[in-house]
């Protein structure tokens, strides 16, 4: 092999270049798509990649977030916060009124509202005729995310078969779906958590307060730091500790964002993006093993909810 | 463990590869290896493949098991799509094809080949140069991967024996030749020891060449080095005429990615298919002017002249255009369950760009185990085949040896949406 050159994007240029060419095939392909925004790191980083792509002109797309009532405040906040900034109109779906109406049941009032996020997503999708969803899900995020597309098929139903999958070669993505089916691109597939981390510090993305390090009520449930007593939007306390839980103040912070339920953090005295990315570097432990209550489950559980139509 | 103050500063760029080879001959285990050995694998993860290695009743970790990835393969045992890895060496970061050896997956040898520029083919030092490396370096080669590497896996089960090594490269340096592959390189391992992935180890120590990972990220990131024409399909077209900002009411930003070469502000370039020429104005990115722009790179054009451009249009070199076309000869890799039938009508997508398209001749189906070429009426799922097409209107076409990019296509059933073949310009 001959050496090195003809001039190359930087890793970083790189994924963010493909990430921008994503996005705009959607933009070109699809008549209706929406950017599904939570407030998250890898939500936040779409953002910018929605700017670099389509300023200065508006998105062509809204943002929507499907809200499970038990998100942390700082989150929402900043999810707001962030849509008027941009100028950008933001579509909030509820699985509480989804609880309403009925389509979602929880098994006990405890229960995580994580994975209804499905069932209000899709009543979302049908309400507005969206026939694409522009998510932040990363292939290194979970083994079963490893052959997923970046233009992933959705049934009417909006199911997803691992084994009725479009072929997807060089960069040329198919978007094309039927009256009522849709597609969800995934514009940071080959992004790592590391990437995701590098490029907020390159970029300079502001995040919620809780992805650094603060000191906060938790309890030790089950080898995981459980917080406890958090305030949700309407003032009201989530997550209290059950009895005989010994609650400490320890320092800590968020490596995903979601539903309070099961969303752990970890310990932490990373208080910057620089400290962040170099204890993402040295860490052991995967983001979803650490902070991700829900898929400790089973091995296979994401794929489970994914055919059910989760992102 | 005590942090480092300060990472490396990565910038070798990214690299992605492609892992190939038959049935048993340890590519999981080769790819479990890199991620370990570059430390890729959490401790979590380690956990839960251990546990998963001791209810198999196996008594060291199965490195294998990271790659395995949906509950149904895991069931038969057998890997049954590509799938995507990602490791980084501080320096450079890699994305991993991993491309199922499965005899009926050329489908998905060639989805895993077509955004690679390394390939990985996976030999069993006892089992030497077999149907199916001769298939999967023929591929490799159809798809135009620039560099191969042959990995003599296993060597630990023949005793780490140099003549049986040699023996091997001069059997495959003899086919190699034959289908025209130049770049080949070749090198000695063992995944399931770890020896000549990341760490030498200290059995081949009659190998003075480098080791895998140095190889790889010692090879170019660069799909070639030769100097490619300049193409720009047209993605979307910006224009913020109703914005609040009255400077922008005239601003026609044209979006997309360099599929090839590079371009700088003033230079000449045509639009087509209206065949207009024109200067660049200005290339952005986020409201930041750049001087050039280069292979890869997804900007914005803004151009002297007003011209009418919109998505499927592509602008180009004035001086090297690309053909304007309605009739293609390609060669075809059939990926569907559904047969090609001449009597239907395809999407073809070029780019950006989608046209109908009908068959209006098979000329032969390959063999790729024997590459005899042989008459067809019809091609199958796997199927191989060289055929002229007729489209509805012209698309902007280069060799897909010149350029990958504008050579390649991909065929989409009407009816179902399905993506069913993919297909490389040959004229």
């Amino acid at each position: 092999m001959s050496t090195l050159t003809k001039q190359t994007l930087s890793h970083l240029d790189w994924l963010e270049s493909e990430a921008i060419h994503i996005m705009r095939e959607v933009a070109g392909q699809c008549s209706n798509p929406v950017l599904l925004f939570s407030g998250g790191k890898d939500s936040i980083c779409m953002l910018r990649i929605a700017e670099k792509a389509f300023r200065p002109g508006k998105f062509p797309f809204p943002l929507m977030h499907i809200d499970t009532g038990h998100n942390y405040r700082e989150v929402v906040e900043f999810r707001d916060k962030r849509a008027a900034e941009l100028g950008e109109r933001l579509i909030v779906r509820s699985v509480e009124d989804s609880m309403k109406r009925g389509t979602v049941v929880l098994k006990h009032e405890n229960e995580s509202r994580n994975k209804h996020q499905s069932v209000t997503l899709l009543e979302a999708i049908e309400e507005f005729g969206f026939d694409a969803c522009i998510g932040g899900a990363r292939r290194d995020e979970e083994k079963a995310r490893a052959k997923e597309r970046i233009m992933s098929f959705r049934d009417e139903f909006g199911q997803w078969d691992p084994k009725n999958q479009r072929p997807e070669l060089w960069n040329l993505y198919n978007a094309r779906s039927h009256k009522g089916e849709n597609i969800r691109a995934f514009p940071i597939s080959n992004w790592t958590e590391m990437d995701v981390w590098q490029y907020i510090e390159r970029e300079q993305l502001e995040l919620p307060s809780i992805y650094f390090a603060h000191t906060r009520p938790v309890v030790m449930r089950q080898g995981s730091i459980v917080p406890v007593n958090v305030p949700l939007m309407t003032g009201e306390l989530t997550n209290l500790p059950k009895a005989g839980e010994q609650i400490i103040d320890l320092q800590v912070r968020f490596r995903t964002v979601g539903d309070i339920s099961c969303t752990a953090p970890v310990e932490s005295d990373a208080d910057t993006v620089e400290k962040i990315v170099i204890e993402t570097a040295t860490t052991t432990i995967t983001e979803r093993g650490a902070t991700r209550l829900d898929d400790q489950t089973s091995d296979a559980s994401m794929e489970q909810r994914k055919k059910e139509g989760y992102f | 463990m005590s942090a480092p103050e300060k990472l490396p500063d990565v910038d070798n760029g990214l690299l992605r590869f492609l892992t190939c080879g038959s049935v048993d001959d340890g590519k999981s285990t080769l790819i479990g290896r890199l991620l370990f050995d570059t430390k890729a694998i959490l401790a979590d993860t380690l956990t839960a493949i251990e546990k998963t290695s001791n209810k198999r009743g196996l008594t060291a970790v199965d490195l294998s098991l990271l790659t395995d990835g949906l509950q149904a393969e895991r069931e038969q045992g057998i890997t049954i799509d590509v799938a995507y890895r990602y490791f980084s060496t501080g320096t450079r970061k890699y994305i991993i094809a991993d491309a199922p050896g499965h005899e009926q997956y050329t489908r998905n040898m060639v989805t895993a080949a077509s955004t690679a520029n390394v390939a990985i083919i996976l030999i069993d030092a006892r089992k030497g140069v077999l149907t199916q490396t001769r298939r999967h370096s023929y591929l490799a080669k159809l798809v135009g991967i620039p560099h191969v590497v042959v990995a003599v896996n296993k060597m630990d089960l023949v005793d780490y024996d140099q003549a049986t090594y040699d023996r091997i490269v001069a059997e495959y340096k003899a086919f190699a030749e034959q289908i025209g592959l130049t770049d080949v390189r070749f090198i000695p391992l063992s995944a399931l020891v770890g020896d000549m992935i990341v760490d030498r180890g200290e059995s081949l120590n009659w190998y003075d060449g480098p080791t895998l990972i140095e190889i790889l990220e010692a090879a170019p990131a660069a799909h070639t080095e030769k100097a490619e024409s300049f193409r720009f399909p047209v993605q979307y077209v910006c224009r913020p005429q109703a914005s609040d900002n009255p400077e922008l009411h005239d601003y026609r930003g044209f979006m997309g990615r360099v599929e090839s070469g590079e371009i700088k502000v003033g230079d000449s370039v045509t639009v087509l298919p209206n065949g207009l020429t024109t200067k660049v104005k200005d290339i952005q990115l986020y409201g930041e002017s750049l001087p050039k722009a280069i292979h890869e790179q997804s900007v914005t054009l803004l151009l002297e002249d007003e011209i009418d451009i919109s998505r499927g249009d592509m602008i180009v070199n004035s001086e090297e255009l690309p053909a304007q076309t309605k009739q293609i000869d390609a060669v075809v890799c059939w990926l569907s369950e559904t047969p090609l039938s001449p009597a239907r009508t395809y999407w073809l997508r070029h780019t950006t760009r989608e046209v109908k398209a009908k068959v209006a001749a098979i000329a032969h189906r390959v063999d790729i185990n024997t590459l005899s070429k042989d008459a067809a009426s019809t091609l199958a799922m796997n199927d191989i085949a060289q055929l002229s097409l007729k489209l509805a209107q012209p698309i902007f076409a280069d060799n897909y040896t010149d350029s990958r990019a504008t050579g390649a296509f991909i065929l989409i059933d009407e009816s179902t949406n399905n993506t069913v073949g993919a297909g490389m310009i040959i004229g």
